[in-house]
């Protein structure tokens, strides 16, 4: 009974819907309730099963489809080395401070994740608007004399994912970072190696379980990202999230709309996978 | 090693002042009088006036009140049926379809929101079809919907919590004689109250932020708190909604430092516990 009523729950309500978008990726659309043809009908009183390819084709012939793949898979790539780039020296700064110093820190890195990410998202368009705080503070400096277009850029999507997702990354980089033997740096000192060098070759090896970790934590929500880019992002290049919303909302297209969501899971499922791996592995390594 | 030792140091703190400035600045312009939000108006403020208004705005406060009755509702049901899996999941051994609950439990976690909303939805017009329920989609499809996503992460807070501790204490009193309520109940429950009380409030948080999901299986009448912030900031900045984030900030920042005293108290109580005990035993 313990594990039968959360099992009977998330068959009814997670695995069964799953089925269902699957199902419905192979219709075709129609004007009706429900707005899609069925894939089992009953002909001269046998089954037909009728299987219908129209919203894949149309997936991977329209440009619009096709960009909107890449160019969220390179909004994520690129948003998660930024994270890196700036989560790494901070989780390495906390793991290296005083002991009594490191639960404050961390506080402080969770601390924003627990308010509201809508709000989080929409402080930025503030701070990047043409009239925005950034533009204000650069041109009172002299710095600029023009506002520069920062909101609705890539940049300003960048900027949106590494600051929501970085707590993501810093947890699994700290919790790897903290169990460094710092002996072994010692060692490669007296060895006579430079501090860049130890780094690169003892350090960097040693977190990579972390920065693996951090970065599925990252990549794989970013890739399907909707509220970010619609606030923050280009008009005119979407992201997958932004289609699959638009084709069901706006066009009412409910089969392109599960074959978008079919997709999306494809590109994802080498990394879903990879992940998966790793929390088992440190859910056994915590026995 | 003092260069790295400086590098280090200063990426941590302009790093956290990139986490904390769009905070600040919002809450700066929340008692800013302009309405062009980012230009300050120093001839007349401070000023309350944005919180006057945002409290006097019937539709958002109606969506504030749905959202909390939401989350209440979703927390505590998803911390029901996290607890039962995460159990199952560290305690059953290899059950039957202990992979299916496993993977149904990670799942969600990692699933990007516009497919569970997508394929929730999808659910919902299924089953009014087929047995004619639910009526609609509204307030009730968007409790189900959150405690299924909630559920995953309060199962995951509870094993690595029961995995973290020796299974020897159940089987101690099992020996004893306690039956396996009473084992769940005075033995077990007590162990992972924290966890339990912390996945409480992440699936809490979790549902009363939810814009995404919330979206597909919402509605005409259900907006919810996000939903409503989320149509008036597509389209530009509005004073109130900095109102709003300072007060909700401000709210999460009192009961975190709350939390933290009681938590830091606990273990001062424990810590000295364990000195008595040893003491006794001297």
């Amino acid at each position: 009974m313990v594990a039968g009523i959360p099992t009977l729950w998330l068959l009814v309500l997670f695995l069964i819907p799953f089925i269902i978008v699957f199902r419905i990726s192979f219709s075709e659309v129609r004007l009706a309730i429900p707005p899609y043809t069925p894939l089992l009908s009953w002909r001269h009183g046998a089954p037909l099963l009728q299987l219908h390819w129209s919203a894949y084709r149309f997936l991977f012939t329209d440009a619009l489809y096709v960009s909107s793949y890449l160019y969220s898979l390179k909004v994520a790539a690129v948003s998660t080395l930024c994270c890196l780039a700036v989560g790494y020296p901070m989780a390495y700064a906390i793991a290296r401070s005083d002991a009594a110093m490191r639960p404050v820190l961390l506080m402080l890195i969770v601390l924003p994740f627990w308010t509201s990410f809508l709000l989080r998202v929409y402080a930025w368009i503030g701070l990047l608007k043409n009239n925005g705080v950034i533009n204000n503070a650069l041109m009172y400096l002299g710095v600029i004399h023009h506002p520069l277009a920062l909101l609705q850029t890539d940049f300003a999507v960048y900027i949106g994912i590494v600051y929501s997702y970085l707590p993501f990354m810093i947890l699994p980089l700290y919790a790897n970072l903290e169990k460094h033997d710092g002996t072994l740096l010692e060692a490669a000192a007296d060895l006579g190696a430079r501090p860049v060098r130890a780094f690169v070759r003892v350090t960097l090896p040693q977190s990579f379980a972390g920065i693996v970790a951090g970065s599925l934590l990252v990549f794989i929500p970013a890739v399907g990202e909707y509220v970010i880019p619609t606030l923050l992002g280009r008009t005119d290049q979407i992201m997958i999230g932004r289609v699959l919303s638009d084709e069901f909302f706006e066009n009412r297209d409910w089969p392109v709309a599960s074959a978008v969501a079919i997709v999306i899971l494809l590109l994802l499922v080498v990394p879903i996978m990879l992940f998966q791996r790793l929390e088992r592995r440190q859910l056994e390594a915590a026995k | 090693m003092k260069a790295r030792g400086l590098f280090t140091r200063s990426a941590l703190i302009l790093g956290l002042v990139f986490l904390y400035l769009p905070i600040v600045s919002m809450m700066v312009f929340s008692f800013n009088n302009s309405r062009l939000v980012t230009v300050w108006d120093a001839a007349h403020s401070p000023t309350l006036k944005w919180y006057v208004a945002l409290l006097s705005n019937e539709q958002i406060l109606r969506a504030a009140w749905l959202s909390i009755r939401i989350a209440l509702i979703s927390a505590s049901a998803a911390v029901v049926l996290g607890t039962l899996a995460g159990m199952a999941l560290a305690r059953l051994g290899a059950f039957r379809g202990r992979m299916l609950l496993a993977g149904m439990t990670a799942a969600p976690i990692v699933m990007p929101e516009v497919i569970t909303g997508l394929s929730l939805l999808l659910l919902f017009v299924a089953t009014e079809q087929l047995i004619g329920w639910p009526k609609g989609v509204g307030a009730v499809t968007i409790t189900l919907a959150h405690i299924t996503f909630c559920m995953a992460y309060v199962t995951v807070v509870v094993q690595s919590r029961l995995a973290g501790f020796d299974e020897a204490l159940e089987e101690a009193a099992m020996d004893l004689g306690a039956r396996p309520a009473g084992v769940f109940f005075r033995i077990t429950l007590p162990l992972i109250l924290p966890a339990i009380a912390s996945g409480w409030l992440l699936a809490f948080t979790l549902s009363w932020d939810d814009l995404v999901i919330t979206q597909f299986v919402a509605g005409p009448g259900s907006s919810t708190l996000p939903m409503v912030i989320f149509s008036k900031v597509r389209f530009g900045v509005t004073p109130d909604v900095n109102a709003l984030a300072t007060i909700m900030v401000l709210l999460v920042a009192t009961g975190i430092a709350i939390s933290t005293v009681w938590m830091r108290a606990r273990q001062r109580r424990r810590a000295r516990d364990l000195q008595l005990a040893a003491a006794a035993n001297l």
